[in-house]
């Protein structure tokens, strides 16, 4: 049994991160991570790491992809509008195939927005939110062990497949104390990288580019991301289902929103309401088939998110063809309320007319 | 017997360069790719390249190097050097790159006294781009963003790169140097290696800014353009060593 | 005696060597080279000092300067 501790999961996460093995970060402060940085600064420096406290968070995406380059595992860590500053950094990530950890506590938007807990950027991380055609793998964990055990993992899928990895946390989830297992101390994997920048001895120097002005050249780059993409989508779809064998109705919720319905599961159910949730852990890929599957046979299915509906629309096009798609969110901030989950299943359970999107309470 | 005078540096590719005929990119390539084999630096170097006109000059200089996105090559450089600081790291940017969008990072690697070798090509314009106004565009300089010419009240004025960086206490070396004649490049040659020198024996953040030529966006020939650097662009940019430490 | 090498291939015609060589021994061919260029040669019969002014001031580093001895 490992180390059971109560932390700050910013914190946690950081000490995860860790003991995975990753010696660089590379961060700029903003709400609600500054745990997670402050917690870097003190503990990169005692495991002989480096840590920087960047310029901005242009810089630290930047300096992620210097290391990365150089062939050693990096990190950093945002928020909502400074993930929206790393964008470019993640395209130049995934064109040069450079693996990366890139943590976002999602917040309150758009704009400034606030720093109450929000799930709006699902849309900026599954659709690979720079320019061009890319795709960043997505983890979402629910829970602070979750998460705790998903780090190292994240970071081998980085380095497996050669690209950044998004890691989606909300500012509820990032904040909360919990009782967790620490991840066990592991060096980063000694791995063969042979296109890292090491210096030239003994072989032919590398580059690291994604400028190719020929096309041809340009599109062989698209098929062979598009290649490992079809390859990520057959093998590392994850999610996890809750009482969905029986359910009339489906809720599909990640993070802190599947908390919530895992409440409603738990209360409905104790009320004679069948009811279940399947849970996406990636959101990229996108558990499409299993959640298709475990929608046949019920009357409706449920979308809740802490926003206006981004994975809703997935969750719609996974379903297509299946029981009607409902959504229920809520934005700026503030948490979509059990009562209402519960309401609206019954709803949906007993035939009667619901909104297809309810955005209020 | 056969002594060799001068022969092509190996840490430069046996290719073509794509500048423009007279442009001091290739000039400064050269210039770096003798210091890589003069100081045996070639197989543990990383350079990173720009965005601009040298933004393929991973296909000149024969070493290890990467991209960087426009203005971030401070940054890319330090993610470099700090995975593994026994590397020889030079990082290569033009006007727009280091002193528009990249002002913060050049500001802040010096400023963090970052221990790589920032060499800065100056040529008053933006060249890839075909030819709009740089910062360090002269006042009155035609370009294709100031037709008129750069006007100081609605433009600003040329910025002085190497003495903004020399108010920062984590500048080592800053010198700014010209290749408009034998004895110049051999002068910017020599700041170079003080730079690299710096760089190996771990002492911090130094930047070599070169006032380079543009013949063909300043619609000169290359001799003309060489004159132009001389008589024109020192008048804003003097030459010489602006910062240096002694310890 | 000083051997002036030029890969006429790379040579853009800048003329930046012309203007160096202290004894004017450089100038541009009759013929073109791949890019469509007068490529720079060493006119013949023409005087090297071994200065190096020229290959200082080559952007295409096309230059190379050597010393043979006549005894081999």
């Amino acid at each position: 049994m490992g180390e059971r501790t109560l932390m700050n999961a910013n914190e946690a996460l950081a000490e995860a991160a860790i003991r995975a093995g990753c010696r660089h970060y590379y961060g700029y402060p903003i709400t609600p991570q500054n745990d997670m940085i402050g917690y870097m600064a003190k503990r990169m420096r005692e495991v002989g790491g480096v840590f920087i406290q960047s310029e901005s968070e242009l810089a630290a995406i930047n300096m992620v992809f210097g290391t990365a380059a150089a062939g050693k595992r990096a990190m950093t860590s945002s928020s909502s509008p400074g993930i929206s500053l790393m964008q470019e950094g993640i395209s130049y990530l995934a064109g040069c195939e450079l693996p990366a950890l890139i943590v976002n506590v999602q917040r309150g938007g758009p704009g400034l927005g606030n720093v109450a807990p929000g799930q709006a950027d699902y849309f900026q991380a599954t659709r690979g939110g720079g320019h061009g055609d890319y795709r960043t793998i997505v983890i979402a964990p629910h829970t602070l062990q979750e998460g705790l055990d998903l780090v190292a993992p994240a970071f081998d899928l980085a380095d497996k497949y050669r690209m950044p990895v998004i890691y989606l946390l909300d500012g509820q989830l990032a904040q909360m104390l919990e009782l967790a297992e620490l991840p066990p101390f592991s060096q980063e994997p000694d791995q063969e990288k042979p296109w890292a920048l090491t210096g030239c001895r003994g072989r032919d120097p590398n580059m690291i580019r994604s400028l190719l002005l020929d096309p041809d050249v340009m599109e062989d780059l698209n098929l062979r991301l598009n290649a490992k993409y079809q390859a990520i989508c057959s093998t590392e779809k994850r999610w996890e289902e809750t009482e969905t064998a029986d359910a009339e109705v489906l809720t599909v919720a990640y993070g802190t929103a599947a908390r919530l319905c895992k409440e409603a599961v738990k209360l409905g159910r104790r009320q004679g309401l069948k009811l279940g949730l399947l849970r996406p852990i990636t959101l990229w890929p996108f558990p499409e088939e299993a959640l298709k599957k475990a929608a046949q046979g019920c009357k409706g299915v449920l979308a809740v998110e802490l926003s206006h509906g981004q994975m809703f629309e997935d969750v719609k096009l996974s379903v297509n063809g299946g029981p009607p798609v409902y959504f229920y969110g809520r934005a700026g901030g503030n948490l979509p309320l059990v009562s209402r989950i519960l309401g609206l299943s019954r709803a949906m359970a007993e035939g009667k007319p619901v909104p297809e999107r309810t955005i209020s309470d | 017997m056969t002594r060799t005078l001068y022969a092509r540096p190996a840490s430069l590719k046996p290719t073509a360069m794509h500048y423009c005929a007279g442009c001091g990119h290739g000039i400064v390539h050269r210039i770096i790719a003798e210091l890589l084999d003069e100081l045996s630096l070639r197989e543990k170097t990383v350079g990173v390249a720009p965005v601009g006109c040298a933004v393929l000059a991973y296909d000149y200089l024969n070493c290890d190097i990467s991209e960087a996105a426009h203005g971030r090559a401070p940054a890319v450089a330090t993610g470099i050097k700090r995975a593994d600081s026994d590397k020889f790291v030079f990082s290569y940017q033009g006007d727009g790159d280091l002193a528009s969008i990249g002002t913060a990072e050049i500001v802040h690697a010096a400023n963090r006294g970052e221990n790589v070798s920032f060499i800065f090509i100056n040529n008053a314009i933006y060249g890839m781009t075909m030819g709009q106004m740089a910062p360090t565009t002269l006042p009155g300089q035609k370009t294709a963003t100031t037709p008129c010419g750069r006007d100081t009240r609605l433009d600003g004025h040329p910025l002085r790169v190497c003495e903004l960086l020399a108010t920062l206490d984590g500048a080592y070396y800053l010198e700014r140097t010209t290749v408009t004649s034998p004895a110049a490049v051999r002068k910017t040659k020599s700041a170079i290696r003080k730079a690299f020198q710096a760089q190996l024996d771990g002492k911090g953040f130094t930047l070599i800014e070169v006032l380079s030529p543009c013949p063909n966006r300043w619609g000169m020939s290359p001799v003309d353009a060489l004159r132009f650097v001389d008589e024109e662009m020192t008048r804003y940019f003097p030459l010489g060593v602006c910062k240096e430490c002694k310890e | 005696m000083r051997l002036v090498k030029i890969t006429a291939e790379y040579c853009k015609g800048c003329g930046l060597c012309v203007w160096a060589c202290p004894k004017g021994s450089l100038g541009l061919s009759k013929e073109l080279n791949p890019l469509g260029i007068h490529p720079v040669q060493f006119k013949q019969g023409a005087e090297c000092t071994g200065c190096r002014n020229c290959a200082a001031m080559c952007p295409e580093a096309a230059i190379e300067i050597y010393e043979v001895n006549d005894d081999g």
